[in-house]
C-alpha cells in the first residue's frame, strides 16, 4: 500500500482553513507589524529587520528573557521529580486512588488568575495565612518588597498549581506497567532502585517528555499568576518575558519593536521544545533504526 | 536445585470463604520436569506463584530440600520464573538483560564481573543469541524476548527450579515445537527442577515427566503421560487428555459385563457392588467400529480426516461416543461398535474403580 494518499489532503483542509484564521493569519499580521515603524495615523513605514536588532540588542530583553530561562529552568528542576516520586507514592489499587486522583486533579481546576489571587492573599505579610505565619515565626518575608521572597512565592506558587499535571500523567504512565515486571524483578532480585531505573522509569519516558515540554512551555509562557501576585515587581524582577511584551505593547503602545519580539519569543520556545524532544527521544529513535537492522536475523 | 515439598498447602483470595487452591501435600523430585495442567481458574498458576513466593499460601509450609521457605520472600528463594507475556528490561541490551539477575546479587553471594561474563556468554550460546547479544531487548520479535525471558533463569545455574507460567503463549506455532524441544535439552544437560504452567495438554505430555493435572484448585491426578493416559483417576483427566478424550458412558455393571441401555459390554474383571453413578470410561483409540449386525448399533454424525487417522463422531444411542479409525479402513454405512475390554476404566462417582476393588 502506498504511505500517502493524495485525497487525503481533503480530510485535512478544514483544519487547515481554521488553523489558517485562528493562528496563521494573526500570525501575519505580527510579522508585518515587525518589519513596519508607525507614527499614528494608520500610516506604517518600512523598517526592514531593525525592531529585531533593536529587541535582540536590548539589555531589557536579555534580562527578561534570563528570568524566564531561570524560573523556567527552576520549576522543572522541582517539579518533574516531585511529580515522580509522588506519582511513585499513590496507591495502586483501593480506594485511596480515586481519592488522591481527585486531589490531585483540584489545582489543575483552579483558573490561572483565581490561582494568583489565592497566593497573593495567602502570602501577605499582614492578612495571608502563609505570609502571617511566617512573620510570627520570626522569619523576614515580604514577597512585595524583596526580590528573593517574591520569587520564592511565584516558584511555590507553580509548584503547587502544576505539579500534579506532572503526577497525573507519570501516574498514568506507571499503572500501565503489566504486574509481571515487578514479579519478575523480584524473581531477578532487583533493588527498588532498580525497579525504578529500569522498569518504572522507561514505562514513564513517553509521558515524561510530554510532562517537559507542556511543563516548559507554560512556565516559559507564564503572564497571569506573576502579574497578579507580583505585578513584575519588587522592580523588575519578576519581570518575565509575557509582562515585559505586555508593557511593550499595551502599555507603551511600541508596536514594531512588540511584535518582533513576540516572534523572537515564538522561536525560542519553538527551538527549546525542539531540543527537548529530540534529547528525551533520543534513545527511541536508536532503538527503531536498531530494530530495521535486526529484521533481517 | 531442590526436592520441593507442598506440605498441606492452601489458598484462598478472599480469607477462606473460598479456595483456589484447596489444601494438597506432594513432593516433587529434584530434577524432575514437571507439568501442571488444568482449565483456565484451576489454580495451577496460583500453586506456581505459590512456589516463588510471590503469594503467600494461606495456609500450610513449602520446603526446599527440607527447609521451610513459605517465609521467604521471592529474591531469597532463588526461583527462576518465566512469564506468560515476555518480561525485559527494554533499555538495556539483550547480554545486559541475561547479566541483571547475577547483578543484582549482593554479600557472600556476589559474583566477580569475569564470572558474570562468563554465565550470559554460556546461556546465550545455549539459547542461540549470539547475534543478538549486542543490541537493545526493545523491538525484538516475542520469540526472541522469551528466549531471553528463559536466559534469565538459566543463568542462575544454582537456582532451586525453573518456573514456567503458559511461557509459550505468545510464540508462533512453528516456533513452539523448536523452544520446547530446546527446553528439554536443557533439562536433560543441567537437570533443573522444572514447573511448566499450561493448560494445553500437548505441551505438557512433551515436555513432563510427570503431569500434574488440576481441576478447582484440586489436584486430580499426577502421573507420567502414559498413566494418564491409560488409568485416569478421574473423568475429567480422561476427557481433558487425549484428542478426543475419552468417551465416557452411564453404565450398571452386572458381574463380569457393562450394561448400557441394555446392551451388554464384556469387562476384564468382576467389580464389586458399587454406589453412587456409574459410568464406563474408553478412549477413542479402543473403540473399534466393525460391520452392521456386530457389536452395538451406532450413528455415525459426522466423520473428522486428520491426516493419519479419522475421527468419527458417533450416537449411540442418546449417548455421544467418539472413535478413532485408522486411515485406510472404511467406515461402513450401517455400523456398530465392539470396545476393547481391557482398555475398559469403570469410574464411581467420577473416580476410577481401582484394583483394590478387585475380587
Amino acid at each position: 500500500m502506498k504511505p500517502w494518499n493524495n485525497k487525503a489532503w481533503f480530510f485535512v483542509l478544514p483544519v487547515l482553513l481554521l488553523v489558517a484564521f485562528s493562528a496563521i493569519i494573526p500570525l501575519m499580521t505580527v510579522v508585518n507589524y515587525s518589519v513596519q515603524d508607525s507614527f499614528g495615523n494608520n500610516e506604517f513605514y518600512w523598517v526592514g529587520l531593525e525592531w529585531f536588532q533593536e529587541v535582540l540588542a536590548s539589555e531589557r530583553f536579555h534580562n527578561s528573557l534570563m528570568r524566564n530561562l531561570l524560573f523556567s529552568g527552576i520549576i522543572l528542576l522541582i517539579e518533574i521529580p516531585l511529580g515522580i516520586a509522588v506519582a511513585l507514592a499513590m496507591p495502586r489499587r483501593g480506594w485511596g486512588v480515586s481519592v488522591c486522583l481527585v486531589l490531585m486533579a483540584l489545582p489543575l481546576l483552579i483558573p490561572w488568575n483565581v490561582v494568583g489571587t489565592i497566593w497573593q492573599v495567602f502570602a501577605r505579610v499582614d492578612i495571608g495565612l502563609l505570609g502571617h505565619t511566617l512573620a510570627a515565626l520570626g522569619v523576614d518575608y515580604n514577597y512585595t518588597q524583596d526580590t528573593f521572597d517574591a520569587w520564592v512565592t511565584l516558584i511555590a506558587m507553580d509548584v503547587w498549581h502544576w505539579t500534579s499535571l506532572v503526577v497525573l500523567l507519570c501516574y498514568s504512565g506507571l499503572v500501565s506497567i503489566p504486574d509481571a515486571y515487578y514479579q519478575a524483578a523480584r524473581i531477578d532480585g532487583a533493588s527498588r532502585w532498580a525497579v525504578f531505573r529500569y522498569i518504572q522509569l522507561p514505562k514513564m519516558r513517553r509521558v515524561l517528555v510530554i510532562a517537559v515540554l507542556l511543563r516548559f512551555m507554560d512556565s516559559f509562557m507564564i503572564y497571569t499568576e506573576p502579574f497578579v501576585v507580583t505585578g513584575g515587581g519588587p522592580g523588575n524582577a519578576t519581570t518575565f518575558l509575557s509582562i515585559d511584551l505586555v508593557q511593550m505593547a499595551i502599555g507603551q503602545f511600541d508596536l514594531g519593536p512588540a511584535a518582533a519580539m513576540s516572534l523572537i519569543y515564538f522561536l525560542i520556545i519553538l527551538v527549546i521544545s525542539w531540543v527537548f524532544y529530540t534529547v528525551m527521544t533520543q534513545q527511541d529513535n536508536d532503538s527503531v533504526t536498531d530494530g530495521r537492522q535486526g529484521g533481517g536475523q | 536445585m531442590a526436592k520441593i515439598t507442598l506440605n498441606n498447602i492452601a489458598h484462598s483470595y478472599d480469607g477462606g470463604n473460598s479456595y483456589a487452591l484447596k489444601a494438597m501435600s506432594h513432593e516433587w523430585n529434584d530434577g524432575g520436569a514437571y507439568a501442571l495442567l488444568g482449565p483456565s481458574g484451576c489454580g495451577k498458576t496460583t500453586l506456581l506463584n505459590i512456589i516463588s513466593g510471590l503469594l503467600q499460601p494461606s495456609e500450610g509450609q513449602l520446603l526446599f530440600d527440607d527447609v521451610d521457605v513459605s517465609s521467604l520472600p521471592t529474591e531469597q528463594r532463588n526461583i527462576a520464573q518465566v512469564f506468560q507475556f515476555p518480561v525485559l528490561y527494554d533499555t538495556m541490551t539483550v547480554a545486559d538483560n541475561l547479566a541483571f539477575p547475577l547483578r543484582n546479587r549482593r554479600g557472600p553471594d556476589k559474583l566477580s564481573a569475569a564470572e558474570i561474563d562468563h554465565r550470559v556468554q554460556q546461556a546465550i550460546s545455549m539459547l542461540g543469541l549470539e547475534a543478538l547479544a549486542g543490541r537493545k531487548a526493545r523491538g525484538l520479535s516475542a520469540d526472541d524476548k522469551q528466549k531471553i525471558s528463559l536466559g534469565r533463569g538459566l543463568v542462575r545455574t544454582d537456582v532451586n527450579a525453573i518456573l514456567f507460567d503458559e511461557p509459550l503463549t505468545v510464540i508462533d506455532p512453528h516456533l513452539k515445537w523448536q523452544l520446547r524441544t530446546q527446553l528439554k535439552q536443557i533439562h536433560r544437560q543441567f537437570g533443573h527442577t522444572m514447573i511448566y504452567v499450561t493448560h494445553d495438554q500437548t505441551e505438557a505430555l512433551t515436555f513432563a515427566d510427570k503431569v500434574v493435572v488440576m481441576l478447582a484448585g484440586e489436584v486430580v491426578q499426577m502421573g507420567t503421560p502414559q498413566e494418564l493416559f491409560d488409568a485416569p483417576q478421574h473423568t475429567f483427566v480422561g476427557k481433558f487428555i487425549g484428542s478426543p478424550g475419552m468417551n465416557v458412558l452411564p453404565c450398571e455393571l452386572a458381574g463380569k459385563e457393562a450394561v448400557i441401555d441394555d446392551r451388554r459390554i464384556a469387562l476384564a474383571r468382576e467389580y464389586p457392588t458399587l454406589n453412587g453413578v456409574i459410568e464406563l470410561g474408553i478412549r477413542p483409540e479402543f473403540v473399534r467400529l466393525v460391520n452392521s449386525g456386530q457389536g452395538l448399533p451406532v450413528q455415525i454424525v459426522s466423520v473428522e480426516d486428520v491426516g493419519r487417522h479419522r475421527i468419527v463422531r458417533a450416537q449411540l444411542n442418546k449417548h455421544r461416543l467418539d472413535i478413532i479409525v485408522p486411515a485406510h479402513q472404511p467406515v461402513p454405512s450401517e455400523p456398530g461398535v465392539e470396545f476393547d475390554s481391557d482398555r475398559i476404566n469403570i469410574y464411581q462417582n467420577s473416580q476410577l474403580v481401582g484394583w483394590e476393588h478387585q475380587l
